[in-house]
C-alpha cells in the first residue's frame, strides 16, 4: 500500500544526489572520497526502524523509534531515538515539547520492572514473582465475587451485578488490550467500569 | 471529532473556546496555523486567560469559567436577530420546523417538568406532536408558534448582549465583534470549525456546553463541511478508542448500552431500541442495533449465545443506577462498600476531584491492583511524602500490588486519533526487567479466575466459562486475532439478499464492514463501529499510502477511519437539497444523478436521493436536533446554569445552585464552598511542556517546567500582597496546596454582575512521584461534583482563597 517514494526517502535521495554532483561537478571527486574515509557513519543507520505512535495526546502524531536489536526478529532491542514520522499526514515530522522527550519517557528512571506487594500497614513494597502476584488477584477476585454478586433484584429480576470490585482502564492503551479488558472485565459482571474519558 | 485534524486547514475561521490546542495539542493546532497562511482563515479565542493559542490569535475575548452557555445562546440570539442563518440548511437539515408538545415550556432557569426533592425533571412533554400517520408534525414556513425554531427564537431571547456581559465579564463590543465575525459564516461558502476540549467537559453542565455550540454549528450550516464541524480534541493518545470499545459502566462496545434491571428480558430491552423514524422514508440507522448486539453477544460467548437463551442476555449484568462512574465508586469505596480496585494505566489519586475525599476511599479497600508503565501516586498513596502526601502508613490497612507493564514504544496494537483513525503501531524496544503487556497480564488473571471456578465452582460461573477464548495461546493472545475479533466475520455462510442463493460471506471469512453483520447469530462482532478495520483485504488500520486526491485534506488510504473509512461525518450535509456542494471549492461528496461520490465516503445511503434521504442517518428525524427531546438529563435547549461554587448566584433564578440535576452525594454538598468565605475563581489546565502526570517523570520535560505553580493577575497580586516568584497557599473548602506565583498580565480581573471577579489558574502537571519538584494538582481542592448526563467533575470553576506564605525552609 505504500505509495512508491516516500517524502522521507525523497528528501535522502535528494540530499545525497546534490551532495555527489555537486562536489563531482566542481570536480572534488578526490576529495569528497578523503572525506568519507574519516567521517564517522551516521549512528542511526545500523538501527532498526519502527514505525509508532506518539502515545500522549490524541492528535496521535506519527514517529519512528530507533532501536539497537530489533524486536521483530525476537532480538533484544534498545531504542536509541525517537523522531517524528515526516510522512504522517497529520504531524509531517514535526513532535511538541512533550513528544520530542519520548524516549526519556521510555527511559524514565521510575519505570517499573518487577511486581511488588505492599502488605497492610507497611512501610515499603517487597518484590513478588507475577504468579505470586496474579494468584493473589484471582483468589481475592473470586472470593469477593462469590461473596457479593447481586444475582437478583428486589423485583426478581435476574441482574448479576457485581459492585464491590471495580476497574478503572486506561486511556493510551491499543483498542487490542482494551477488547481484551472488556471481554474480561464484563464476563465477571462487573459495573465500577470506567476509563479516562470520564474526567 | 466529526472532522480531522488535516481538514483543518479548509476552514475560514477557527474558533477555540473551551480549549487550548496550541498548549495541549500543538502539532494538531499547526493546521489552524497552515489554515490562516495559506487561505487567510482567522482565529478566535475565547478563554479566561490569554493562553498561548490566544497569543497567535486574530481576537480574543475573556470569560468568566463556567459561563459559556450564555455566551453561546447570546450568539445564537445575535445570528437570529441579524439574519445570520443559513436558511436553507436549518429548514431541512435541522429539526426546526418539527412541533413540540403544548406541555413543554420553561421558567426561572427552569424546563418544565422539574422535581426539587428527586432532582431531577419528568420529561415526558419534552418531545414532538405526533400525527395520526405516526409521524411528527410540522410546518416547514416555521410560522407554527410550536416549531422548534419559534421555541428556540423565544429560549434565547433572554441572552441579550447586556446579558452576557453581565453574567460572563466579556466586554460587550468584544462580544459582538465576535458575533460579527462568527455571522459570516452563515454564508454557504464560508465555514467555521469549532475545538474544544476539557475547557467544556469538565463542567457540571459540559454535555450543555457542547450542544450549545453544536446548535450554532448547525444554525450556521457548518456540520457536515469541510473546514467545518464540532471537534472535540480528546486528551489523550487512544482515550477515543477506549470511550468507542465502550469501557464505561454503562456501555457495550460501539455505543450500546448496558441493560438497566427494569430490563428484564431480550424483548422489553429491544422494544425501547427499535428506532422507527419520526419522518417518512428516513433512515434512522439505529434500527440495526439488533445486528450489532446479537454480533457483540456471539463475540463475547461464542455457542453459549443462542436464539432461545436470548443471545446469554443474563450473562450481562443489569444496573440499578444510571452509571457506577468513578466518582459514585469512590462514594461506595468511602462507604466501605468497595473491597478489590483496579487501575489499569490510570492515577485517580491526581485524576479525581477532592484527593482528600481519594486517600480516605483508597484507604478503605482490602486491595488496590496498578497495572503500570511507571510508579505513580495511585500505587504509592499509603506511602508518607511529607506535607506532599501526609498519610500515616501504619494505620493504612490496604493491600496493594504494583504490576510492570510495558508502554507504547514495547507494545503493538491501533489507537483511535481525536479524527477517528484507527492507527496501527509496532513495537520497536524491549520491556524493561519483567515488565509484560496489558493483554497478558489480562488473560493470565482471566485464566487463573476461570481455573478456580473450574476447580472450585461458585457462584454463576458460566458467563466466565463460556466466555469465548478461541487464542492460539490462552496466556497471550496477539493484537492481530484480537484486532480481527472486533472486525467481525461470518459464523455460517451468509447468503447475499441482492442475489438470492449466492453466499454474501462465506463461514469463517472476515465480514467486510458493519453492513454484513446479521441479527440471526450467524455473525460476530466485537465492535460494530470499527468493523471493516481487519477484513479479507488485510490489516487495513496499518495502510500508509498518504497520497490526498483533489488536496482536499481526507487522505482515505492512511489508516483506517470508523465507520466504513469515513473522514468527515454528516458529509451529506456539505450538498444542498439538490445534491450540488453548498461550496464547490470545498466539494466532499455530491450526487451524480444516480449516486453520491466524491472525495469522501459518502455519509448516506449511495443511492439514497436528495430531498428526500436526510444527511442526518442515525437520528429517528433523518434532520440533526437543534432542540434534543429527552434525551439529555437538564434540558432540551442549553439554559445558563452557574458553577455548583460560583462567586455570583444564577441572574435567572438566584436560589439555584449549579445544574439542578446534577448528582450530589450528601458529604460533598456540605463540602461546596461559598464566595463569602472563598472569594476567587479557580480554574485548571495543562501546559505545553507536560502531559498529565506522566512526563514529569521524564528529566527533560522536568526541566522544562520543574516546579508547581499558580498563576494571578497583577490586580489580585497587589491586592493580597503576592509578588512574581513568591510563595502562596490557595486553599478551599476540600483542601490546601503551596506554589509558587506567577503574576501575570494574562489573566485579568473581570466584572461579572456588579462584582469583580478573580481568575487563580491552577496547572495540573505535579505530585508527589518522578523527576520534577514535588508539588500538588487542583484536584486537592476541587469539587466531588460531575455533569449531569455524563458524571465528568467539575475541574474547570471553583472556588479558592489565596495568600501570601512562607518561603520553603532551603535545605
Amino acid at each position: 500500500m505504500n505509495i512508491d517514494l516516500t517524502r522521507r526517502g525523497f528528501l535522502r535521495l535528494a540530499g545525497a544526489g546534490v551532495a555527489a554532483t555537486s562536489l563531482g561537478a566542481m570536480g572534488f571527486g578526490e576529495a569528497e572520497a578523503a572525506e568519507a574515509a574519516h567521517v564517522r557513519a551516521f549512528k542511526l543507520t545500523t538501527t532498526t526502524e519502527t514505525r509508532n505512535t506518539c502515545t500522549y495526546c490524541s492528535v496521535a502524531c506519527g514517529i519512528i523509534m530507533y532501536s539497537k536489536g530489533d524486536v521483530k526478529a525476537g532480538e533484544t532491542a534498545e531504542i536509541m531515538h525517537i523522531e517524528g514520522d515526516a510522512d504522517h499526514p497529520t504531524n509531517r515530522g514535526t513532535l511538541c515539547p512533550k513528544g520530542a522527550a519520548l524516549k526519556d519517557f521510555v527511559k524514565a528512571p521510575t519505570r517499573l520492572t518487577r511486581p511488588r506487594y505492599r502488605a497492610a500497614g507497611a512501610t515499603e513494597f517487597q518484590d513478588v514473582t507475577w504468579d505470586e502476584a496474579l494468584d493473589k488477584i484471582a483468589r481475592a477476585m473470586k472470593d469477593d465475587r462469590d461473596a457479593n454478586l447481586v444475582q437478583v433484584s428486589e423485583a426478581g429480576v435476574p441482574v448479576n451485578r457485581w459492585t464491590t470490585t471495580g476497574f478503572l482502564a486506561a486511556s493510551a492503551t491499543t483498542n487490542e488490550t482494551a477488547w481484551l479488558t472488556y471481554k474480561a472485565v464484563r464476563s465477571l459482571g462487573i459495573v465500577g467500569f470506567d476509563n479516562q474519558a470520564r474526567v | 471529532m466529526t472532522n480531522a485534524w488535516t481538514d483543518i486547514k479548509n476552514t475560514d475561521l477557527v474558533i477555540v473556546m473551551g480549549g487550548n490546542a496550541a498548549e495541549a495539542h500543538p502539532c494538531g493546532f499547526k493546521w489552524v496555523t497552515e489554515a490562516k497562511a495559506t487561505r487567510g482563515a482567522k482565529l478566535i479565542v475565547v478563554d479566561p486567560r490569554y493562553t498561548r493559542t490566544a497569543s497567535v490569535s486574530d481576537y480574543y475575548a475573556p470569560i468568566r469559567p463556567g459561563s459559556d452557555i450564555a455566551f453561546l445562546m447570546g450568539v445564537i440570539r445575535w445570528c437570529i436577530e441579524n439574519d445570520k442563518v443559513q436558511w436553507e440548511y436549518v429548514r431541512n437539515f435541522t429539526n426546526a420546523a418539527l412541533l413540540v408538545k403544548d406541555g413543554f415550556g420553561w421558567s426561572d432557569g427552569l424546563f418544565s417538568g422539574y422535581d426539587e426533592e428527586k432532582r431531577d425533571y419528568d420529561k415526558a412533554d419534552w418531545d414532538y406532536q405526533i400525527g395520526d400517520d405516526g409521524y411528527a408534525k410540522l410546518d416547514m414556513t416555521l410560522q407554527d408558534p410550536r416549531c422548534v425554531w419559534n421555541l428556540l427564537k423565544a429560549h434565547v431571547d433572554v441572552y441579550t448582549p447586556e446579558f452576557v456581559e453581565n453574567v460572563c465579564g466579556t466586554p460587550k463590543d468584544r462580544y459582538l465583534q465576535i458575533c460579527e465575525m462568527i455571522g459570516e459564516c452563515s454564508a454557504p461558502e464560508r465555514v467555521m470549525t469549532s475545538m474544544y476540549a476539557l475547557g467544556w467537559t469538565q463542567h457540571s453542565k459540559g454535555a450543555q456546553n457542547i450542544r450549545g455550540m453544536a446548535m450554532l454549528q448547525l444554525i450556521l450550516g457548518n456540520i457536515g463541511m469541510r473546514g467545518g464541524g464540532m471537534n472535540a480534541l480528546r486528551g489523550h493518545s487512544n482515550i477515543q478508542g477506549l470511550t468507542d470499545l465502550g469501557l464505561m459502566s454503562n456501555l457495550i462496545p460501539g455505543y450500546l448500552n448496558i441493560p438497566t434491571e427494569r430490563e428484564p428480558d431480550w424483548q422489553t430491552y429491544m422494544s425501547t431500541r427499535e428506532f422507527k423514524p419520526l419522518r417518512p422514508g428516513q433512515t434512522s440507522y439505529w434500527q440495526n442495533y439488533s445486528k450489532f448486539m446479537v454480533s457483540f453477544m456471539k463475540a463475547m460467548w461464542g455457542d453459549a449465545a443462542t436464539a432461545e437463551n436470548d443471545w446469554a442476555y443474563h450473562y450481562l449484568p443489569k444496573l440499578d443506577v444510571p452509571t457506577y462512574d468513578v466518582l459514585r465508586m469512590f462514594e461506595l469505596m468511602k462507604q466501605g462498600q468497595v473491597n478489590l480496585y483496579f487501575c489499569q494505566g490510570f492515577n485517580p489519586l491526581m485524576a479525581f476531584p477532592n484527593r482528600a475525599k481519594l486517600t480516605e476511599a483508597l484507604s478503605k479497600l482490602k486491595l488496590l491492583v496498578v497495572m503500570d508503565p511507571l510508579e505513580t501516586e495511585t500505587a504509592h498513596f499509603w506511602e508518607n511524602h511529607g506535607q506532599y502526601n501526609d498519610v500515616d502508613s501504619a494505620s493504612i490497612q490496604t493491600e496493594v500490588l504494583e504490576l510492570p507493564t510495558t508502554c507504547f514504544a514495547e507494545d503493538e496494537g491501533a489507537l483511535v486519533n481525536s479524527g477517528r483513525w484507527l492507527q496501527w503501531h509496532w513495537p520497536g524496544g524491549s520491556p524493561p526487567g519483567e515488565a509484560k503487556n496489558d493483554t497478558w497480564i489480562m488473560a493470565n488473571l482471566f485464566q487463573k479466575l476461570r481455573k478456580l471456578y473450574q476447580d472450585e465452582g461458585g457462584v454463576f460461573p458460566e458467563p466466565i466459562l463460556n466466555l469465548s477464548w478461541n487464542y492460539a495461546d490462552p496466556l497471550d493472545p496477539k493484537p492481530e486475532e484480537l484486532a480481527k475479533e472486533m472486525n467481525g466475520r461470518a459464523l455460517r455462510d451468509i447468503e447475499d439478499p441482492a442475489n438470492p442463493g449466492t453466499t454474501l460471506v462465506a463461514a469463517g471469512k472476515q465480514v467486510k464492514n458493519f453492513t454484513q453483520l446479521q441479527d440471526d447469530g450467524s455473525t460476530m462482532c466485537g465492535c460494530w463501529i470499527f468493523s471493516g478495520c481487519w477484513n479479507e483485504d488485510g490489516n487495513n488500520m496499518a495502510r500508509r499510502d498518504n497520497s490526498d486526491p483533489g488536496d482536499a485534506g481526507m487522505f482515505l488510504n492512511w489508516s483506517y477511519s470508523w465507520p466504513v473509512n469515513r473522514r468527515i461525518l454528516y458529509n451529506r450535509a456539505s450538498a444542498d437539497m439538490q445534491g450540488k456542494p453548498w461550496d464547490p471549492d470545498r466539494k466532499l461528496i455530491e450526487w451524480t444523478g444516480e449516486k453520491w461520490e466524491g472525495y469522501d465516503v459518502p455519509d448516506i445511503g449511495v443511492t439514497s436521493k436528495p430531498g428526500e434521504v436526510m444527511p442526518f442517518i442515525m437520528n429517528q428525524e433523518g434532520t440533526s436536533r437543534l432542540f434534543t427531546r429527552g434525551m439529555m438529563r437538564d434540558g432540551p435547549f442549553p439554559t445558563h446554569m452557574e458553577p455548583f461554587e460560583s462567586p455570583i448566584a444564577n441572574v435567572l433564578n438566584p436560589k439555584m445552585r449549579g445544574n439542578p440535576v446534577s448528582r450530589v452525594f450528601v458529604d460533598d454538598a456540605e463540602q461546596f464552598a461559598t464566595s463569602e468565605e472563598f472569594p476567587f475563581v479557580a480554574t485548571s489546565y495543562r501546559l505545553t511542556e507536560h502531559f498529565h502526570y506522566w512526563t514529569k517523570h521524564n528529566k527533560v520535560n522536568a526541566s522544562l517546567q520543574p516546579e508547581f505553580f499558580v498563576e494571578i493577575s497583577q490586580e489580585l497580586a497587589a491586592e493580597k500582597g503576592i509578588t512574581g516568584g513568591s510563595r502562596v497557599r490557595v486553599w478551599g473548602k476540600r483542601g490546601q496546596v503551596w506554589a509558587k506565583a506567577v503574576v501575570t498580565k494574562r489573566i485579568k480581573p473581570m466584572q461579572c454582575d456588579g462584582k469583580t471577579v478573580h481568575v487563580v489558574g491552577i496547572p495540573l502537571h505535579w505530585g508527589f512521584m518522578g523527576a520534577a519538584k514535588k508539588g500538588w494538582g487542583p484536584n486537592s481542592l476541587t469539587p466531588f461534583v460531575g455533569d449531569a448526563n455524563v458524571e465528568t467533575p467539575e475541574f474547570k470553576a471553583f472556588l479558592v482563597n489565596i495568600e501570601p506564605a512562607a518561603e520553603e525552609p532551603v535545605a
